[in-house]
């Protein structure tokens, strides 16, 4: 077993960016021998006693001040939470309706692979979503799940009452940083739909309950093109003074790039603390990863993902739609970054939806890994 | 983060050209520009409610004013650190392929006066370091074809390699003088060779394991040779039989004889974030075996990921050792995307001054070591993200989009490049509505 005393002189020399337990738990035995494999001195499973300094030296940090790491790596986050939305943002947009013990038993995989939150389901009017139609069926069966958040997703008053009835403690509210896109998705302007917020928000408030914010189109609109990032910054600012706790900004047709990310990413920063933001991007183009990455670098400490890829993107059919939550934390346990999610587990409440989908992963992690526990098989 | 309401379909879309589409949501199109900033032209105004949503009880009709909240952009934008520098940048338009025109674009968009927290000047740090421009190096034609089951025939290899050279790609690799009982697929060498002498606008690397395949390849007109070693031991003696130092002896006296009839040769090193046999692989081996090249005659090293395990925070020791030893301007990086790391490893690269990335069009060229999983990074996807940085490649990605798509068909299946299957879905549903 491993030695607590040597974890503790590992997590310290690595700068402190994961504790032990969550060093232990993002990697696995296979990744310690790999790790082990990097200096021969290091034993992260044995008994001897190991120099880990070349180790951390490897990954992340470095002696010299002039090493080009300090620069590119080294206003990275330590933790990164992961807001998993799969079973909301992804399976809303499936063709066939998932029944619920099936969209139940996802989420009760997906937090026990260490996700702490959860978006379970969304309270939009089953006319226009039929396919998250159960959403208090789902609550229901969510109700006693322990370590995790489940916000849902709501448009208004009507819709925040149902979700709190059906014992949501965390709801989600959506605008646009494009009016057109407003308009053509919830059917108001920009400044109707922040009002119609403001009434959900103080309700929200009078019960404690915390709100998350959305705002779609941070970079363009399927309708508009460019979406300027002063706009966004003026709909993020919004959504935070009237009370939202944490805003996610979503390139919802993921046509953006480190280039256009970081001007959006400044404008909104200037407006809301770094702490209260959060990146949904989506892997439409191939572009998620790197615009996460260049979001870390900016010192971005929350990130939406999809496992296995779930959700497509309706504005250029058949094309993909939100990153996969697999592929995030390759990276990120590859930066050492905290997340707390046990990528195996994960792997599996991927493999357990596909499934049920009868499609492969959109996860290119999850096609590698499991092909390479195939062949070992063999 | 998808509609919640029926999906804004294209027939509600004001109707565009094919080619306009595409600009608007090629990488360039959507980077803002000084003149949309503004509150001007984009917005479509006094438009009512569009009628294919309709309003019912669940949603309150408003009947506010039609932009509000134009006004409070411009409350807003009174506070901005946004720095807008005077406009001299007129060429910056939305040119399909041809985003970025001037080297103070990137200045333009994102450096600002510091804020109390100084993020400016973190982002400064990021992106001042990207090299202006980047040498794409094209391998779809050798080591993308190379891993196909079924053999491609020489005429189709050619029509490839000349799309793609019309697409402005500057290096296309165009095939292999390893022995035909190796690599099948690329048994016509001598015959693509031969079709492609008189291409003048792109150079055509042809790989070669010995001296015996110098010749040979040199015999069929190639102008320029590739070789290849591994920083795995292991590897090496499963991939081309013989150590390490072994396959270093046999380069150098290909580099010897290239030398002698003048002709530049390209090192290869392989494995050099993980080996599928040994694991991790130490950047120190790397860096090793890319000295050894380097000074055995190579005028450019290509570092390669070959099974796509690496993240930045692999990547980057790993280069760090390299470029101790070898100059930053003679590398490349070749990437893998096997799990799905390639493109922010890219981003790495070039943030550590790397200006020479390896891709594959329509990322043909499957990893042989995780079945069914993927290989080379698609060629798309690495110039739409270089033309959304501002980052200069020559490259035209309607044609690179001809060329994948060429071969895609061909090969009768979609394109591996999530860029192509966007645009490509995106402008099927605007064709069919003219």
């Amino acid at each position: 077993m491993i030695a607590a005393r040597r974890l503790d002189k590992i997590s310290r020399l690595m700068g402190s960016r994961a504790t032990p337990s969550a060093f232990l738990k993002a990697f696995n035995k296979e990744s310690l021998l790999w790790i082990e494999s990097l200096n021969p001195k290091v034993r992260l499973l044995g008994n001897d006693d190991g120099d880990a300094v070349r180790f951390s030296t490897y990954h992340y940090s470095s002696n010299c001040n002039h090493s080009p790491t300090n620069k590119v790596l080294r206003n990275l986050p330590a933790h990164v939470k992961i807001v998993e939305v799969g079973p909301r943002d992804g399976l809303q947009n499936e063709k066939e309706i998932v029944p619920t013990s099936t969209k139940v038993q996802l989420i009760k995989m997906l937090v026990s692979s260490g996700l702490t939150v959860v978006e379970a389901t969304s309270f939009v009017s089953p006319k226009w979503v039929p396919q998250l139609a159960d959403a208090k069926d789902v609550m229901d069966a969510i109700q006693n799940i322990q370590g995790a958040r489940f916000p849902v997703l709501i448009p208004n008053l009507k819709g925040f009452e149902a979700a709190v009835s059906a014992g949501a403690k965390e709801v989600a509210i959506f605008a646009s940083a494009s009016e057109s896109f407003s308009k053509s998705n919830i059917n108001c302007s920009i400044e109707d739909s922040l009002a119609r917020f403001r009434d959900v928000v103080s309700a929200a408030r009078e019960i404690s309950l915390p709100v998350r914010g959305y705002v779609s189109c941070v970079v363009g609109c399927p309708v508009e093109g460019i979406v300027p990032p002063s706009k966004v910054a003026y709909v993020a600012k919004q959504l935070f003074d009237m009370g939202c706790s944490e805003i996610s900004l979503g390139d919802t047709i993921g046509v953006g790039t480190p280039g256009t990310i970081i001007p959006m990413l400044e404008n909104v920063m200037n407006v809301v603390p770094i702490d209260n933001l959060a990146v949904h991007f989506h892997d439409t183009y191939g572009q998620a990863l790197s615009n996460i990455l260049t979001s870390l670098q900016m010192g971005i400490s929350t990130v939406d993902s999809s496992v296995s890829g779930l959700g497509g993107c309706p504005y250029a059919k058949g094309a993909s739609g939100n990153v996969a939550t697999e592929d995030v934390v390759y990276m990120l346990n590859g930066l050492g970054i905290e997340t707390n999610v046990d990528l195996e587990k994960l792997l599996l409440a991927g493999d357990f939806i596909c499934k049920h989908l009868r499609r492969p992963p959109s996860s290119k992690t999850a096609v590698a890994l499991s092909s390479k526990k195939a062949n070992s098989k063999l | 983060m998808s509609s919640l309401e029926e999906p804004l379909g294209f027939d509600k879309l004001p109707s565009m050209s094919t080619i306009d589409r595409i600009q608007r949501f090629s990488a360039g199109a959507c980077r803002p520009t000084v003149d949309d900033m503004g509150m001007g032209n984009c917005w479509i105004e006094g438009r009512g409610c569009s009628t294919s949503n309709s309003c019912d009880e669940d949603y309150e009709e408003y009947k506010g004013e039609a932009f509000p909240w134009r006004r409070h952009v411009r409350d807003a934008s009174e506070g901005e650190a946004f720095n807008r520098r005077p406009k001299s940048l007129s060429k910056n338009r939305m040119k399909f392929g041809h985003v970025c025109k001037s080297r103070n674009l990137p200045d333009q968009h994102y450096s600002s006066k510091c804020t109390e927290r100084g993020i400016r000047g973190i982002t400064n740090k990021f992106l001042n370091g990207i090299p202006k421009f980047v040498k794409i190096v094209e391998v779809g034609p050798r080591d993308g074809l190379q891993n196909e089951k079924n053999i491609v025939p020489t005429s189709v290899k050619v029509e490839l390699i000349r799309r793609l050279v019309s697409s402005g790609l500057p290096v296309v690799e165009a095939t292999s003088f390893v022995s035909p009982k190796w690599v099948p697929q690329l048994a016509d060498a001598k015959d693509v060779m031969k079709a492609v002498c008189d291409i003048e606008d792109a150079r055509l690397p042809v790989l070669t394991p010995n001296v015996k395949g110098f010749e040979a390849a040199v015999a069929a007109g190639a102008k320029e040779v590739a070789i290849f070693a591994s920083a795995s031991e292991s590897f090496s003696k499963s991939n081309i039989n013989c150590s390490i130092e072994e396959s270093l002896a046999r380069y150098r006296a290909v580099c010897l004889a290239a030398k002698e009839h003048s002709v530049p040769v390209r090192g290869y090193v392989s494995c050099v974030v993980g080996c599928p046999v040994e694991g991790a692989i130490p950047p120190s081996k790397v860096a090793y075996v890319a000295k050894e090249l380097y000074d055995m005659g190579c005028f450019e090293i290509s570092l390669g990921d070959t099974i796509g395990v690496g993240t930045p925070g692999a990547v980057i020791p790993m280069l760090e050792a390299v470029m101790a030893v070898v100059p930053a301007e003679k590398l490349a990086v070749h990437f893998h995307d096997t799990y799905g790391q390639s493109l922010p490893n890219i981003l790495i690269s070039l943030q550590m001054g790397i200006s020479t990335v390896d891709s594959s069009v329509a990322g043909l060229g499957g990893c042989p070591y995780a079945k069914g999983a993927s290989g080379n990074v698609a060629t798309e996807d690495v110039v739409y993200m270089l033309n959304g940085l501002g980052v200069k490649t020559n490259v035209d990605l309607a044609k690179l989009m001809l060329a994948g798509e060429f071969i895609s068909n061909h090969l009768g299946r979609q394109s591996g490049s999530k860029t192509a299957v966007a645009l490509c879905r995106v402008t099927a549903d605007a064709s069919k509505i003219r």
